[in-house]
C-alpha cells in the first residue's frame, strides 16, 4: 500500500449531527448485515421441516430477541430513508447544505416514526416476540 | 527522476476504473433492495400466522419464491458492498484488513448460497 493519506479523515471534522446521520446509515448496514444472517438462518430451518422451524422461531423470539428485532426494525427503517436520501443525491439533488442538513432531519423523523408504526403493528397482530 | 518504470508507479496506487464500478452496482442494488425488502416486510405482516404449514405455503408459492431468491442474492451482494468499504476506509493495518475483507466475501457468498438453496428446497419439494 502506498503510504498517503487516506480517506475518510475523521479527525478533521467539526462534529456537526449531519455527520452523525452519516455515521448511523453505516452503523444501521451493519446491523441489517447481521440480521440478513437471522434471515438465512430462519430461512434454512424452514426449509429443514416442522421440528427445526419451530426451534428457530423459539430462539428468535426469547425475550432478550425483542430487544434485537427492535433494533434491526430500526436499522431497516433509517437504513431506508437515508438509502434513499443517498439516492436522490446521487441524481444530483438536495446537496446545498440547508437542503442535505433538512433531509437529515426529515430521515430521522420518518425513520423514528415508521420504526414506530411498525411496532405498534407487530403488538396489535400479536406478532411481537 | 525516478528509476522504477511508468507501471510501477501507478499499479495499486488507485481503483483504475474499477471503483466506479462497485459504487455503481452499490447504487443498484440499493435500488432493486427498496420495493423487494418492503414487499417481504408487508408480505410477513400480512401472513395469518407464522407456523409451518402457512410459511411453507407461502414461501412455496412461485413469486414468493422468485423474489425471496432476488432478495437473498441483492442483499448479500449489497452486504458484501458496504462491508467492503467500511473495512476499507476504517481498518488499515494490511493483515487483519485481508482477513477481514476474505472472511466477509466468504461469508456472504454462503449466506446467498444457503438462502437461495433453502427457499428452492421448499419450492421444489411442495411442487414434487
Amino acid at each position: 500500500m502506498l503510504s498517503r493519506p487516506l480517506s475518510p479523515h475523521l479527525t478533521v471534522y467539526k462534529f456537526k449531527y449531519t455527520l452523525a446521520t452519516s455515521i448511523l446509515n453505516r452503523f444501521t448496514g451493519i446491523a441489517l448485515s447481521a440480521a440478513f444472517v437471522l434471515l438465512v438462518y430462519w430461512l434454512m430451518a424452514v426449509a429443514a421441516g416442522t421440528s427445526s422451524q419451530e426451534r428457530a422461531q423459539h430462539l428468535l423470539s426469547l425475550p432478550l430477541m425483542r430487544l434485537v428485532w427492535l433494533s434491526v426494525l430500526f436499522a431497516f427503517c433509517y437504513h431506508l430513508c437515508a438509502g434513499v436520501r443517498h439516492l436522490v443525491w446521487d441524481t444530483g439533488h438536495g446537496l446545498e447544505r440547508t437542503q442535505s442538513q433538512r433531509s437529515a432531519w426529515w430521515v430521522v423523523i420518518a425513520s423514528v416514526l415508521l420504526t414506530v408504526l411498525l411496532a405498534v403493528a407487530l403488538l396489535h397482530l400479536g406478532r411481537a416476540p | 527522476m525516478s528509476l522504477s518504470s511508468p507501471l510501477r508507479q501507478v499499479l495499486g496506487a488507485g481503483p483504475a476504473r474499477s471503483g466506479v464500478h462497485h459504487w455503481w452496482l452499490q447504487r443498484l442494488t440499493s435500488l432493486a433492495l427498496v420495493p423487494l425488502s418492503v414487499w417481504l416486510l408487508v408480505s410477513l405482516l400480512a401472513l395469518p400466522a407464522l407456523d409451518h404449514l402457512t410459511v411453507r405455503a407461502w414461501l412455496a408459492h412461485g413469486w414468493t419464491a422468485l423474489l425471496m431468491i432476488l432478495l437473498v442474492l441483492l442483499a448479500a451482494w449489497h452486504s458484501q458492498l458496504g462491508l467492503q468499504v467500511i473495512i476499507e476506509d476504517y481498518l488499515h493495518q494490511s493483515g487483519p484488513r485481508w482477513l477481514l475483507l476474505v472472511l466477509t466475501r466468504f461469508a456472504n457468498v454462503l449466506l446467498a448460497a444457503a438462502g437461495v438453496f433453502a427457499v428452492l428446497r421448499v419450492a421444489v419439494t411442495a411442487a414434487a
